[in-house]
């Protein structure tokens, strides 16, 4: 595809979790857990005004499927902060210091004064109603190969409650989540290129991880914003992996390519949408179709809705494996009901060709009409129907703008309206923070650095293999290696491989390997550094330390590994000697060979090689 | 123009208000966006703007230039308007609104939740209400319940009755839950009330999507409708959406600072739960007066307000009561220790108070229980210099009990005789078991 004719935009919004030691409003741990919850907390949301008077577009949707929430809370794990009991305490400053850390990092314009706002969230997921916000910085950059990309902003926001699954009406979150600091970043919507997107992502998440930020799955949340000419934007939420981002690009361009073309074929088609929902339960008195009958038993409503001009469409293929017919199941599915039937798939699901073709009399359809038929309780139905229609009034006019949610085919389904601007009030109950000058230059001349550039220092500087920097790096190592590095006089590449390697096979192992502090460390290290142990004695030193719980220096004697002293190394190569008369007689210098071999496997790295070949040596000179 | 000083001066010189779009061009920055009021309290040298993306920022004016790019109203709060036909099948409601939390949105000049809503804009921000009743709403103060005090309680209670005269079944009054329970109190013995008096409010501010406001005006509707002709605190029975209770007037107290379910009843029962618009009596044994006929609504607002509440404390020094005494207090109400204790060296203050006619009345700061003074040997002494037992009443309720009586009488041996005798239901004769921490 010819992105550039395409005029395809794209920007990036990434979410990441900060590691700090308590959450951004309460002093609750940022941990999750799977403990059963002490209590559970029923409530209901209701949407209200924003700060400018305009109820929210998402939310008032939202608010129409009258859903009651669950919360799982705990005795210690949670406070009342988070069952929106008790008013949020101060802003953590330790989470306020790591966004602005990030913020220099990427080279923004940090704002003079920090208010937090309430984002209206009513889905149930925070239980105020609302997700606490504040923007930090603006207008930042950061380099990529294709160029330059603008970071536009940078937000120090709340996480929302974990959706951990449902119960008949009521959705259940969990509370462990609700309240963990979280970074938002945003791209200005200048990417032009599927790859570019991937490196952007790639180079935030260098600077994240420069940082005290959380790791591991479900941490990091990437959104894509996408649209082309013509088109719109289209926010995908949740691309959990980077290498699926150009996909994920190429079939949303794809989609609206092809929404395009549909809204070309209905105009041509002069299709059109009516308001009419008709009650055609009677029709199907005798239906062979379980999923009909088995509603009507129940009392449930059969309505249908005549799409003009629609026939063929909602059967055309908009995403590999995906149909538009699916695009208008995911506006009905929102109102609770399992899903549509519609004229391009039927018959199937045992309705039959003669039902359809009553159906299709019985409200009056042409050659190009189309009928989407919905079984359930009466409010139901009308309503999925009410959106059905809605979306296909969409459809007439192009691509709708929407907040999409990724699949892991590098699809995407619908989630509910790209939500307005309007969404956003003050936190009352939290005071506006000045940022100082002070502050903020204190911040930027101690910025942290980046891992691309940590992994290229210290392999310079100490001579490190690529591999080992890398391992350094990625663990966290970096600083420790370079403390020890520092303090004792052992091969550079010693120390890094026992921090990148030694203790994590060990901790494979079982071992416990909180024991190896730093200080066991650099007390194994000085044993290297003053001849008592060899190199190769730091793996079976540090698993003993593990197992034991004993002193480096115990370790060695209880493991006889330290190094024999010159007096018993002769000892034992005179005893070798003596053994061996008759080796040396026949070989003379020529027994070297055999004799160090033999002399090492006694040592058993005990002495130091070039020691044993000397002594040896001049023995059997002598 | 909420800002002020230097921020005030530089606005002024640009010509920019509240609400007009402006361009802000810093060193090395641009910032389009609203201009916003300012909290108060907050310095003179950053203002506030709602960028596009609907953030606000705070943005130091030093080295600023300010552009005027649009003129722009304040922004106004406006509910849509509401309008109901009255429907002769369903009951008439009244709604008295006297402002704090249950009838709040954010206020501009200050920052903060603030009591600004009328009557109707409760009914406008709670729509379902007029599904249950016809409502009729009137906000006859817009206060902030700290802010209540005694002719408040007159104005309320001769506002609850002008409704009833007007032939409304029942009342609802949306109050601050601070003072809510003094405020109870007050009207369960200023009012003698044929209808159901609810008295409701909201632990979290109405202008939140998790307010608790909405479902207790609904229950409140519900008991508003009912034949308990008592006046009676309806809130959140738990931290869940799902129950609430109906509480005494005169026995109920707000417990926590900031939960749902803050107001407990004390030293009794909750009168009835409410769920599902339905409601069940809890305490059977205590009774009810039932929705009357019309026209046996009797008012007695004749209060003595110069009456104080004073908590003792260890160290607690006799100046405190001297005070009182001698700026005129007409009656006192003590929160002793224990079983009605103050230290000894208080009682010749007491002593002093008695020999004035000013009486003294004993509570207990340990809230459940009741007072009894001829257990250790300085209650003994207190009940000889005259100090009348408060029973089982909540000290707030006979701090209330007590103004009303010093308005009903002066002669010490009748306050004595009303402060001891159950009025309102806020004396029990017996203690259950099951009176502790519910």
């Amino acid at each position: 595809m010819d992105y550039g004719k395409l005029g395809l935009k794209m920007g990036l919004e990434i979410h990441q979790q900060l590691n700090t030691e308590h959450k951004l409003f309460c002093p609750c741990e940022c941990n999750l857990t799977d403990k059963k919850p002490d209590k559970m907390i029923l409530r209901n949301l209701r949407p209200t005004q924003s700060e400018l008077g305009k109820i929210d577009r998402a939310a008032f949707e939202e608010s129409r499927r009258k859903l009651q929430f669950l919360y799982d809370s705990y005795d210690q794990h949670t406070c009342l902060v988070e069952t929106d009991e008790e008013p949020p305490h101060p802003l953590n400053p330790e989470a306020l210091e790591v966004s602005l850390i990030l913020a220099s990092l990427m080279n923004m314009k940090v704002v003079d004064e920090f208010h937090t706002m309430r984002k209206q969230v009513i889905d149930g997921s925070n239980t105020g109603g609302f997700q606490r916000t504040g923007l930090v910085a603006t207008d930042g950059f950061l380099e990529t190969a294709e160029g330059k990309v603008t970071i536009e902003n940078l937000c120090l926001e709340e996480d929302a409650a974990r959706r951990i699954g449902q119960k008949k009406n009521q959705t259940v979150f969990r509370l462990d989540r609700l309240g963990i600091p979280l970074v938002e970043i945003t791209t200005d919507p200048s990417i032009k290129h599927p790859e570019q997107v991937r490196d952007v992502a790639y180079q935030i998440g260098q600077v994240l991880r420069s940082t005290k930020v959380k790791r591991g799955l479900g941490t990091i949340r990437q959104d894509l914003n996408i649209s082309i000419k013509e088109g719109a934007r289209v926010e995908i939420k949740g691309v959990q992996d980077l290498d699926l981002m150009p996909k994920m690009v190429e079939n949303e361009v794809k989609r609206q390519i092809n929404l395009l073309k549909i809204k070309d074929d209905l105009k041509e088609k002069e299709a059109e949408v009516e308001d009419e929902i008709l009650d055609v339960g009677e029709l199907f008195k005798e239906t062979e179709s379980k999923i009909i009958s088995n509603a009507l038993k129940k009392g449930k409503k059969i309505l249908v809705i005549k799409l003009k001009g629609f026939s063929g469409i909602l059967g055309r293929e908009i995403q590999p494996g995906r149909r538009f017919g699916t695009e208008l199941a995911g506006y009905a599915k929102k109102m609770g009901v399992g899903g549509i039937f519609h004229t391009d798939e039927l018959p199937a699901y045992g309705i039959t060709s003669d039902e359809v073709e009553n159906l299709l009399n019985y409200i009056k359809a042409s050659e190009n009409d189309l009928f989407v038929l919905v079984a359930d309780e009466e409010e139901k139905a009308r309503n999925a129907l009410m959106e059905v229609e809605r979306r296909a009034r969409m459809a007439l006019r192009g691509v709708p703008e929407e907040t999409r949610k990724a699949l892991e085919d590098g699809n995407s389904e619908y989630l509910r309206p790209l939500p307005t601007a309007s969404r956003m009030y003050v936190e009352t109950d939290i005071p506006a923070i000045g940022i100082s000058a002070v502050y903020l230059n204190d911040i930027q001349s101690n910025l942290p650095e980046l891992p691309q550039e940590k992994k290229q220092r210290i392999m310079k500087k100490y001579g490190l293999s690529e591999d080992l920097a890398t391992q350094l790096v990625r663990n966290d190592k970096v600083d420790i290696f370079e403390k020890l590095k520092s303090e004792y006089k052992v091969d550079p590449t010693v120390i890094a491989s026992t921090l990148a390697y030694t203790i994590i096979e060990l901790r494979r192992e079982g071992l416990n390997i909180n024991l190896l502090s730093l200080e066991v460390l650099g007390d194994t290290f000085s044993l290297i550094e003053n001849d008592t142990i060899p190199t190769a004695a730091v793996s079976d030193i540090l698993r003993s330390v593990a197992q034991h719980g004993c002193t480096p220096r115990e370790a060695a004697e209880k493991e006889g590994l330290k190094k024999l002293k010159e007096s018993e190394i002769q000892a034992i190569i005179d005893e070798l000697v003596q053994e061996n008369q008759e080796l040396i007689k026949e070989r003379g210098r020529g027994a070297m060979g055999p004799l160090m071999g033999k002399a090492m496997g006694k040592f058993q790295g005990k002495a130091d090689g070039k020691l044993v070949n000397k002594l040896l040596r001049e023995k059997i000179d002598n | 123009m909420s800002y002020r000083g230097l921020c005030k001066e530089f606005l002024e010189s640009c010509g920019v208000s509240i609400g007009d779009t402006v361009l802000v061009k810093k060193k090395d920055i641009e910032y389009r966006g609203m201009l916003l009021n300012r909290s108060k309290g907050l310095d003179d040298i950053h203002l506030v703007l709602k960028l596009d993306n609907g953030y606000n920022i705070g943005v130091d004016i030093t080295d600023m230039q300010l552009i005027l790019l649009e003129k722009g109203e304040k922004p106004k709060i406006e509910l849509p308007p509401l309008e109901v036909e009255k429907d002769p099948e369903k009951m008439d409601i009244s709604i008295i609104s006297t402002g704090g939390t249950v009838a709040s949105i954010i206020d501009y000049k200050t920052g903060a939740v603030h009591p600004a809503f009328t009557a109707d804009d409760l009914l406008r921000a709670n729509p379902e209400l007029v599904n249950l009743a016809n409502i009729q709403g009137e906000a006859i103060l817009n206060i902030l319940s700290e802010n209540m005090k005694p002719e408040y309680w007159i104005k309320t209670a001769r506002s609850v009755a002008d409704e009833i005269n007007e032939g409304s079944d029942g009342v609802i009054l949306a109050h601050g839950t601070d003072t809510m329970h003094y405020t109870s109190a007050a009207l369960s013995f200023i009012l003698k009330t044929p209808v159901p008096v609810v008295i409701t409010g909201a632990q979290r501010s109405s202008d939140r999507p998790s307010s608790d406001a909405f479902l207790n005006l609904m229950m409140s509707v519900t008991a508003a409708k009912s034949d308990l002709a008592e006046v009676m605190v309806c809130m959140h029975a738990t931290e869940n959406d799902s129950y609430g209770f109906l509480h005494h007037g005169t026995k109920v107290r707000k417990m926590h600072t900031s939960r749902r379910d803050t107001f407990r009843s004390i030293n009794t029962q909750p009168l009835a739960r409410i769920e599902n618009g339905k409601i069940k009596i809890l305490d059977k044994n205590r009774g009810y007066n039932k929705r009357r006929e019309e026209g046996s609504l009797e008012i007695n607002d004749d209060l003595e307000p110069k009456v104080a509440l004073i908590k003792s404390f260890p160290g607690i020094s006799p100046e405190i009561i001297h005070y009182h005494l001698d700026k005129g207090y007409r009656g006192l109400v003590l929160e002793g220790t224990g079983l009605g204790h103050v230290p000894e060296d208080i009682i010749p203050a007491l002593e002093r108070a008695y020999d004035i006619k000013v009486p003294v009345v004993m509570t207990s700061q340990c809230l459940y229980g009741r007072v009894n003074m001829n257990v250790y040997s300085t209650g003994r002494k207190l009940v000889a210099s005259g100090v009348i037992s408060a029973r089982d009443m909540l000290p707030e309720t006979a701090y209330v009990k007590l103004i009303w009586t010093l308005g009903q009488t002066e002669d010490i041996k009748e306050i004595k005789r009303i402060m001891q005798t159950n009025l309102k239901g806020e004396i029990e004769e017996k203690t259950s078991q099951e009176y502790f921490l519910i």
